[in-house]
This record gives structure tokens, sequence and C-alpha cells, in this order.
């Protein structure tokens, strides 16, 4: 039994960090909340350019993923702020957020920038008040979520970072853990091997379909889809094909059985091993698990990369011995040492398990002390 | 450390596990009872696939013990593996009646 503590919050869920949110319902709320945040430093801004001019189902995922992130158990309290006459309306993100504390302002009724900046810190400040002195609770790792993702891969992070981090999740998901694999776009050319592992038929074909379908819209390009996959950086790095990067990618993922497969932004309902229908592109991946629910996320790089997230701790695995050395003050765990004979695939993955329990307890990932809170929404309709 | 690395027994291509230099002699162990030696044609930078036998044009290229393309020249043993010989067929509609956008 590892020992972890975590903020408890109305629904039952646990939480890790305790932050408090501004979601700004639409682009034309982004100013104000950061001008909140230029006061507050330690506020959490989810700064996105959508919300408005939006439909059907791309207007619902926006949506979806909004209300993700402030129903995500690692945020104590929410602020909403809306301009008043965009698409996402405040209420319509503050009516499901019930696990917390949510307020909302919008723009038009309070009378323009200057009082709903000085209501919004009035707000911010009473929630510090409130949840600064939050204590933890002890818990288990049964209530964790646990984001997988790799950004700026290279051929060693299939052949290093990316099975330390399998070994991870299986001793995560032994634990109760639930983990997320996501990034539909790289299962391409290795979705018959995951898809194989489909708890019942329905997730084998689950898995399929969202391949095909990725795969699809790629092709309505009527283009090359190398460039984007694998990315120039990924050849550069050794990575020749799709094929490739997936094979590498899906190590990510242990051994475990796949239990479903949800849409993105949704959270999982099932314990164990998951996957969400991501993009490839790493940040709108990461986002769409975060608005899951994931508390922390692991994520394996090769040629190295900075990215953090606004609400969740991530934690940077490299398998490039180089790349750890050139980017030390963004990556926390060097799997080089596998591809230099120096360590085990198993002792990496042993002391990412390690980490991923300490950081649960606070401790602090390069790229949360460096203050990275990147965030991307994927859209998948036009704008109006 | 090792130079390089096989995967699979059934892959045709090993990773180098450092810069390796033309005409540095590898011993690919394929499988417990069979070594293969690789003298490299030309420099292989870390992380880079090459091959461990000759491979025909439209021969699968194979890595992990799957196929990760096709080879659309020969590769001759020792040669780099990349995007010079070996493509995807995955996600291409570039190909399909004529079309072609060179993004790459």
């Amino acid at each position: 039994m590892y020992k972890i503590y975590g903020y408890l919050r109305k629904d039952g869920s646990y939480g890790f960090r305790n932050h408090i949110l501004i979601i700004p319902a639409s682009i034309c709320a982004v100013h104000v909340a950061m001008q909140i945040n230029s006061v507050l430093p330690n506020v959490v801004v989810l700064n996105h350019p959508y919300g408005c001019g939006q439909i059907g189902a791309d207007v619902e995922q926006t949506r979806r993923v909004l209300t993700g992130f402030g129903l995500n158990p690692n945020v104590a309290a929410v602020l909403i702020i809306g301009l008043g006459c965009e698409t996402i309306t405040v209420d319509s993100i503050a009516n499901s957020i019930k696990n917390k504390p949510v307020a909302t302002l919008t723009i038009q009724k309070c009378g323009g920038t200057i009082n709903t900046i000085n209501k919004g810190i009035s707000i911010i400040n009473d929630y510090y008040e409130k949840f600064s002195t939050q204590e933890r609770i002890e818990t288990d790792l049964s209530r964790v979520i646990v984001g997988l993702e790799c950004g700026g891969s290279d051929a060693t992070s299939g052949l290093a970072a990316n099975p330390a981090v399998g070994f991870a999740v299986d001793l995560l998901v032994k634990e109760g853990c639930t983990a997320i694999l996501s990034e539909t776009t790289e299962l391409i050319g290795a979705e018959h091997l995951i898809a194989k592992r489909g708890i019942n038929q329905q997730v084998k074909r689950d898995i399929l379909k969202i391949v095909h379908k990725m795969e699809n819209k790629a092709m309505k390009m009527k283009c090359d889809i190398r460039g984007a996959q694998p990315s120039p950086g990924n050849m550069k790095g050794g990575i020749t094909t799709i094929e490739e990067k997936s094979l590498g990618c899906i190590h990510k993922a242990g051994k475990s059985p796949v239990m479903e497969v949800i849409p993105y932004g949704n959270s999982p309902t099932q314990k164990g091993l998951v996957i969400m229908d991501t993009p490839g592109h790493d940040m709108e991946s990461v986002t769409g698990m975060l608005a899951g629910g994931a508390q922390i996320i692991i994520f394996t790089t090769g040629r190295g990369t900075p990215t953090g997230s606004p609400i969740s701790p991530v934690i940077k695995v490299t398998g490039n011995p180089h790349a750890f050395t050139t980017m030390s003050c963004n990556i926390d765990i060097n799997a080089g040492e596998i591809i230099l004979g120096e360590k085990k695939v198993e002792e990496i993955g042993k002391l990412i398990f390690e980490e991923t329990i300490k950081v649960l307890n606070r401790k602090l990932t390069k790229s949360e002390i460096l203050g990275h809170r990147e965030m991307a929404i994927n859209r998948i309709g036009p704008t109006l | 450390m090792k130079k390089a690395l096989l995967l699979n027994k059934k892959d045709n291509v090993a990773t180098a596990l450092k810069d390796l230099k033309k005409g540095t002699k590898i011993l690919v162990n394929m499988d417990k009872t069979k070594l293969v030696e690789v003298i490299l044609k030309e420099d292989i930078p870390m992380a880079h696939k090459f091959a461990i036998c000759d491979i025909n044009q439209k021969d699968k290229v194979y890595k992990y013990g799957e196929t990760i393309g096709v080879a659309f020249t020969d590769i001759k043993i020792g040669s780099w593996v990349y995007v010079h010989n070996l493509e995807s067929n995955r996600g291409r509609r570039d190909k399909i009646k004529g079309r072609r956008c060179k993004n790459v």
C-alpha cells in the first residue's frame, strides 16, 4: 500500500493540487481573466480562443472540455467569466460543476472591464482565504487517473522512455489506478496489437473504428500525412514512418487489457487502462485527458519538450541521454540510461512509479517549477 | 555499451544506440545461435536504423517484429534506412489519382 494524500472534493474525488481556476467562457473574457491573474499570480486561467461562433458537436466538445477542467479534482474552486452574449454561456458551464464552489460573472452585466476585474479579484481572494488551509486526507491510487502522453518523440522513445512508462503503468494499474492512453493518430500501424488487448469484442471494434476514422480524416486532406505524422523532428530523430512511431508509442500503455474507449474530454467509467480518442497533437491530447479528470500526466519525449499543463503536474521522461543533458531544466526522469546500457527498463519503470507517488504528494515537477501551463482544445467543426 | 539493438527476430533493420561511423563492424544477435555481421556502408546517427540483410524494392521493412513500411528502392546490408528508401502507405492520399503534394 502506497500512502498518498489528497484534497477531498464534495463528490468524493481527490485532488492532488489545490488550484483556483478562472474559466473564460469565450475569448472575449480572456483579457479580464488575465488581468485578475496579474493581481493574483497563483490563480490559473484557461487561456483559449473559443466559446463562440461554434455549433453542434464542436461547441459541445468545447463546452465539455471547459466544464471538465472545472470538474477536475485538482481544482478547489472556479470562477467562470463570460462576455454575456457568447454561444457557451457561463451558466451552461457552472450548472455542470457540482463538486466545488463555482461563481460566475459576465462583463456586460458587471458594467465593463474594470468592474469585472474588481469583482473577480474579490471572489478569487475569498477562495484563497478558504482553500489555502484545506488539509489533505490519506487516500489510495484507485482514486487517481493518470494521463499518458508523448511529444517530440524520437526513436529512443519506443526503445527506452515508453517501455519504462509502460512498466510503471502496469504497476499503477495493479494498484487500482486508471491510466488513459490517448493519441489515436499514433495508433495507426499498431492498432492490430492494441485492439487484441480489448477486454471484449466491443472494445476491440471501438479501437479499430477510431483509428480508421482518424486515418480517413488525414486522407481527406488529399496529401501526405508525413510532415505532421511523423513530424520533421520525429524523422530527424530516427522515426521514419507513422507505423514506426505508433509501434513505439503503444509501449507507454504497458501490458494491461484495454477496458474501454472514451470520446475526447470524457471521463473514464472503468478502472484500469482505457483509451481516449484524441489527436496526436500533444497539447490537444493532454487537454482532453485533463478534462476527463486526469490528476497527473506522464509525458515521454525524445527530442525534449518543455510543456506543462494548467492544472495537473506533468512528469517528463526522456529516453534520449543527449536531450536529458541539454534540456535538464525541463526533464524529470532520465530513461536515457537504458539506451546507454546502464539501467534496465524495469529499474527506470520503478523509478517513474515512485516519482508518480512523490508528485501526487506535492513534489513539484520541472514544468510546474517553470510555470508551464499550455493547453489547446481540439476543434472538430468550422468557426462560423 | 552495445552499439546497436535488434528488437525482434523477424526484423530486417537494427537501431544504432550511438552515432556509428561508416565501416564499423557490428555483430547483430539474430537469435541465441546465430550472429550476423554487418559492416556499415554509411554513417548511422544515433537512434536511426540500418539494414541487417539485403532488402529488395517493395519488400516490407520490419522493426519490433511488425511492418513499419515498404522499401521503395533496393537497400543493401549495412545501409541507412530512412525517408530516402523507406515509406509508409498509411494515411497517404497524395498517391491516389496522381495527386501529390510535396510537404516532406
